[in-house]
């Protein structure tokens, strides 16, 4: 995969001896998220990607956020003195630790002979599509075989244009149609399934026909007549463990609770913890794990508002009015703050180096980042 | 090319066994770089490191440790985790089965196909009878020291498991508020639904390439040569700001095309 980011996932798939996961994508989200970490600003979290959705003649700029979430648990490296440690790549020659402004990526065409190729050639390859999805067919949802589905994201409204998203989203809904187009997001094209679902818009990946392997490369046996006893009985036991529906809650994942559960029994006894003070410094690097912004929080503002224009955004994008009126309520002030978490408030006074954070209360970090 | 099966189970419930072998469904068609160094381009490494003396740390001298909602760590050593991993076995447990569609591609992670291990007339009794209930079983299992919830279904009449997704991971749509605005206008939503009807069709995957791919190896195999590339900026498409005239335009311009 061409994304800088995806190249450090695979180099950290290396290092650390985790039993492997055939699972390429599995840990995607996870990586979407530091990904998505790295890219923050005090403002709040970017997007993944942001682009305009084509429908006709029709435009509306979105933003994509993950509907999916890392793993519950996400264990930090640290040493034996449990200093968190950071991932950084070394130059071998030189034995010493690269900016990430140093890295560039690399195909490798022959033996330790690499071509080098810069985010912006990668970009220009499909100047339309990595800005555009462009929805010029509707397909019934049902019509999608399972097989093809790979992740999700949700679809916000950006620079606050929100009555063509909802008019979208209506409209679709009500025809119950999904949209089919392709687009390129971070060096790779992604074929997606637009879904509207309760006046949300949601992209879903499809994989490519080519990344589903055939049946035929099983080799199954012919097919046998089985025995008619044995399917009867078979029947009958899946009717016996017949019930109409799931609850969420069976779907938990009960390693992460153990996990949690065992951690806190440590934390109550005082057991191989370190405390908030020491870790201080712990998340100042983008590339670890102490994920704790709130991917809920950020969804529903970027909904609610559509992230408005950036002032040191491009000129060629004209804020509309409702952008320059939702804009004035996104400003720092007091009142928004007290809506985050202490987490992410931590997270925003070890951006911006405030002193003696790590002791501040809740509202002491409010008053504090209020007037940095 | 045959595939390989990747791992070996046996898929229980009630009295029912049946030994399978799974395949995983999808594969990587992904074009794979490397980290170099700019000046040199040299192969980069990885390690972990000590923000505090800028030295890096063998990886058997690294422990690992949770993080708590309040920032603290606790250290957990390798013997510890060890004994929180579930306990392997080869039961691929079906906990219960459900109407179709009950578990939807919200849930979808990665999907295998299964075939049969050592007996065959168990492996096709198993598609015939899920093809007649028509459910979909609801299947826990542990591969490779990691626990997986998964959907027992049939695909082409094969039977597969798709894993899913944990509770934790999937936002709730339901815990979400959709924009809102003024009540939108009947006939601006009446055209958009039309457009919608006109642009209809039916899925066929086979339609999609990944055209982007070629593009890149393209690309590489032109630097390889020395060739120059160019580079186009990229500029962004601004907002519709009459929605009711961008509907009727498009409209018409599809009813050419039909």
């Amino acid at each position: 995969m061409p994304d800088l980011r995806q190249s450090r996932r695979k180099a950290k798939r290396k290092t650390e001896t985790k039993p492997k996961t055939e699972a390429d994508s599995k840990d995607n989200t996870e990586q979407a998220q530091s990904k998505e970490k790295k890219r923050f600003h005090a403002s709040g979290p970017r997007p993944l990607w942001s682009g305009t959705i084509t429908f006709g003649l029709v435009s509306l700029p979105v933003n994509l956020y993950p509907a999916n979430r890392p793993k519950p648990v996400s264990l930090r490296m640290v040493d034996h003195e449990g200093t968190p440690l950071a991932r950084r790549y070394l130059c071998v020659k030189e034995d010493r630790v690269l900016d990430y402004d140093d890295l560039v990526r690399g195909y490798e065409v022959e033996k330790e002979k690499f071509v080098v190729v810069e985010d912006q050639e990668l970009e220009s390859l499909a100047p339309e599509q990595s800005q555009e999805i462009d929805l010029k067919r509707f397909v019934d949802l049902n019509d999608i075989d399972p097989i093809y589905f790979q992740r999700a994201y949700f679809m916000t409204p950006d620079k606050g244009v929100i009555k063509a998203y909802r008019l979208l989203a209506q409209s679709m809904q009500e025809s119950k149609r999904a949209g089919i187009a392709t687009f390129v997001m971070r060096g790779k094209e992604y074929l997606v399934a637009i879904i509207a679902e309760k006046g949300i818009l949601r992209a879903e990946t499809l994989r490519f026909a080519d990344e589903v392997r055939t049946l035929d490369e099983l080799n199954l046996p012919p097919a046998t007549q089985p025995d008619a006893q044995r399917i009867k009985t078979m029947v009958q036991a899946i009717t016996a463990l017949s019930e109409d529906g799931f609850a969420r809650e069976s779907l938990r994942d009960l390693h992460s609770q153990r996990l949690i559960a065992r951690a806190e029994e440590k934390l109550s006894r005082g057991e191989d913890v370190i405390a908030l003070d020491a870790v201080d410094e712990a998340d100042s690097s983008p590339e670890q794990g102490g994920e704790v912004i709130d991917l809920m929080q950020v969804l529903k503002q970027s909904l609610a508002e559509g992230r408005p224009p950036e002032p040191n955004e491009q000129p060629d994008s004209q804020p509309t009015i409702q952008a320059k009126s939702s804009r004035q309520g996104t400003k720092h002030d007091a009142t928004d703050l007290e809506q985050l978490s202490r987490a992410e408030l931590y997270t925003r006074a070890q951006k911006l180096k405030l002193a003696g954070r790590s002791r501040m209360t809740k509202a002491q970090l409010v008053e504090a980042l209020a007037n940095a | 090319m045959a595939a390989r099966a990747m791992w070996k189970g046996v898929i229980r419930f009630e009295s029912v066994k049946v030994p399978v072998k799974l395949y995983s469904a999808v594969q990587d068609r992904s074009v794979h770089f490397r980290l170099l160094h700019e000046k040199d381009h040299s192969p980069v490494r990885q390690a972990m490191i000590n923000p505090d003396t800028g030295k890096a740390v063998p990886h058997a001298e690294t422990r690992r440790a949770y993080r708590t909602a309040e920032g603290s760590l606790v250290m957990f050593d390798k013997e510890e985790l060890e004994a929180l991993e579930p306990d392997s076995g080869r039961d691929i447990e079906i906990v219960s089965f459900l109407p179709p569609q009950a578990i939807d591609h919200r849930w979808y992670d990665r999907p295998y196909y299964l075939g049969p291990d050592g007996s065959d007339s168990l492996y096709f009794a198993l598609a015939e009878a899920l093809g007649r209930s028509g459910k979909e079983g609801l299947a826990h299992w542990v591969m490779r020291k990691k626990s997986y919830i998964g959907a027992l279904r049939l695909h082409c009449g094969v039977p597969m498991l798709m894993s899913l997704r944990h509770a934790e991971q999937v936002v709730p749509v339901d815990a979400l508020e959709p924009p809102k605005g003024k009540a939108l206008d009947a006939k601006e939503l009446d055209m958009a639904r039309q457009l919608i009807g006109m642009l209809e069709a039916e899925f066929d995957p086979h339609e999609y390439h990944d055209e982007y791919r070629e593009r890149v190896l393209e690309l590489i195999e032109a630097k390889r040569l020395g060739k120059r590339v160019k580079v186009t900026p990229i500029r962004r498409r601004e907002a519709t700001d009459d929605l009711a005239q961008a509907l009727e335009a498009s409209l018409k311009k599809e009813r050419k095309r039909a």
